[in-house]
């Protein structure tokens, strides 16, 4: 019966890993195929580098990343901190289910939807091109408000609501009470979601799709173009850098996690 | 100075000034934010459905639907096989983890969610290397003399790749589910003379339900609606709703029936899962009165 199970799990987590071991192998492949190996090198990942498009997409994922998180952040954790405070039951449990809509819905429908507003919205205007780097850090602000609301909102709990209290009975302001200390407790929050925000913003492909213009596109939307056609080991190799990446920033995330619920195992309230 | 004052000051008369900034005002950026790109947005969904392309009001996009009833159809079939297929590979793997020692627990987790973060057109096209006509596969085959095989293009290449794509949000949350169960149920069913496989079927998995729901609809929802896929794993003779979805709304001339198409499958998807929920928490109460 052991066996039986370790069996099976070896062959689903090996059916999981293969193809992309694979694909991580024949990005060092000296030769010009996808299909056999003859040895060893780094020329597609000098080959890469060299390419121009692939840095451009790379430079607007980042920036891209970096502000749809920054502003998830603010708006997010705000938001988190008033739902907190919420008390009209009714008004709580809306603005709750709106904010799980875009991580319910299939991604299609949020990229498409989010498209059609702008669409209509440029035509109003009557722009030439309704899609921009502006409607991408809308939509991936949108899907990543979620994200740090679900991070911030957990903290906000386990926050002994008398603590802003106690520190305004010392003396705080209702501004210092918050900086000093509720801000002080929800911190490890707020960062978790604010890097899940910039993973989720770097990965995203659907969303960016439909919400992306001509002149500012990301690295998943050159990767897909890319798909179209017949691939050579370099995308391969851009392959393996993207995973490279993403794993580390998930891993970063992961080990934050769980040193955090260590750490409240261990420590307590003081 | 500050400290005295409030000692001085006995606790009912000290009021305090609220800055309404900390308040519930705080969640009002976030409020017209979703008011205005996840209300609005849906609205423009139902107003493009409705209207042609000169704006004026129409039932002919919901008319059209009737031609892409075939595809619709194939894209439910589709999903609901993988997910079938990931229920009946995922809810015995969940098992085996909830049941292996802590330590081992976390490392097996954690590789379950590694290829989860991969980007999904990458671990798509990473199956596509290699069950492709020149891929791995048939290399292997024809080292030891057999026959290649064509495997793009084909239905089973579609599903095999939803399987794979989405696989890890059937085990995660069935999980879930199954480690915060109380063991000592178990051993009342032994007890009770249960054996391990009533003792199973009576309490784990009557008990796992919730985590099942969740996993159903965290892989069908993804698989229904996908594109990518089946353009790469299909092989371009296997379309499907979204890809369908995709063509007609990147045209502006088709716009209205692409954005008729996904209101239906929208509101097709919100049925099925309040359905889906419901049907969880009747199993919950259940639970509870067993």
């Amino acid at each position: 019966m052991k066996a039986l199970s370790r069996a099976f799990m070896i062959l689903i987590f090996g059916i999981l890993y293969v193809p992309m071991m694979i694909l991580v192998l024949f990005s060092f492949n000296k030769d010009n195929s996808t299909g056999s190996f003859g040895g060893f090198s780094l020329r597609w990942y000098g080959e890469l580098f060299s390419n121009a498009d692939a840095f451009v997409a790379l430079r607007n994922t980042l920036i891209l990343a970096v502000c749809s998180a920054a502003l998830a952040t603010v708006i997010g954790t705000l938001a988190a901190v008033g739902m907190h405070k919420m008390k009209n039951k009714y008004v709580k449990g809306a603005v709750n289910s709106l904010t799980n809509v875009p991580m319910m819905n299939p991604e299609i429908v949020t990229g498409i939807s989010m498209m059609l507003l702008f669409v209509f919205v440029g035509g109003m205007l009557h722009l030439t091109n309704s899609l921009s780097f502006w409607t991408m850090l809308i939509a991936h602000t949108t899907f990543n408000l979620p994200y740090v609301i679900l991070s911030v909102m957990p903290k906000l709990r386990q926050m002994d609501k008398h603590l802003p209290e106690a520190a305004m009975d010392l003396g705080c302001t209702q501004l210092q009470a918050f900086f000093k200390v509720e801000l002080h407790q929800i911190l490890p929050g707020i960062i978790t979601g604010a890097m899940m925000a910039f993973t989720m913003s770097l990965d995203d492909f659907v969303i960016s799709l439909f919400t992306s213009g001509i002149d500012f596109q990301t690295l998943p939307i050159y990767i897909y173009t890319m798909t179209k056609k017949k691939v050579t080991p370099d995308v391969y190799a851009l392959f393996t850098l993207m995973m490279a990446i993403i794993f580390l920033l998930m891993l970063l995330i992961q080990l934050r996690r769980s040193g955090e619920s260590s750490k409240e195992k261990n420590g307590g309230k003081g | 100075m500050n400290k005295n004052i409030a000692e001085a000051v006995p606790p009912p008369e000290r009021k305090r000034v609220k800055l309404p900034i900390f308040s519930e005002i705080a969640a009002v950026p976030h409020m017209v934010w979703l008011a205005l790109f996840v209300v609005l947005p849906l609205i423009f969904v139902v107003y493009y459905a409705f209207t042609d392309i000169k704006g004026d009001f129409t039932f002919a996009n919901i008319a059209a639907l009737s031609q892409h009833a075939g595809t619709f159809l194939t894209s439910v079939c589709y999903a609901l096989i993988a997910t079938a297929i990931c229920l009946l590979i995922g809810y015995p793997l969940a098992f085996a983890i909830s049941r292996a020692s802590a330590k081992r627990q976390g490392l097996l987790i954690m590789l379950l969610m590694i290829p989860m973060w991969m980007n999904l057109l990458i671990r798509t096209y990473s199956l596509m290397a290699i069950l492709d006509d020149g891929g791995i596969i048939n290399g292997l085959l024809s080292a030891v003399g057999l026959p290649e095989l064509h495997i793009i293009g084909t239905a089973g290449a579609v599903i095999f790749g939803m399987v794979y794509d989405f696989f890890p949000y059937m085990v995660l949350p069935i999980y879930s589910v199954m480690t915060k169960q109380d063991t000592r149920l178990i051993e009342a069913a032994y007890d009770l003379g249960c054996n391990r496989l009533s003792a199973h079927f009576k309490v784990t998995l009557p008990l796992s339900v919730p985590g099942i729901v969740s996993g159903i609809t965290m892989v069908f929802v993804p698989s229904i609606s996908t594109f990518y896929i089946s353009q790469k794993l299909g092989g371009g003779t296997k379309e499907l709703i979204g890809d369908t979805i995709e063509r007609q709304i990147n045209n502006p001339a088709t716009r209205n029936v692409g954005a008729a198409i996904s209101l239906v499958m929208m509101i097709l998807i919100l049925i099925s899962v309040t359905v889906m929920n419901k049907f969880s928490d009747d199993d919950d109460k259940g639970g509870v009165i067993i």
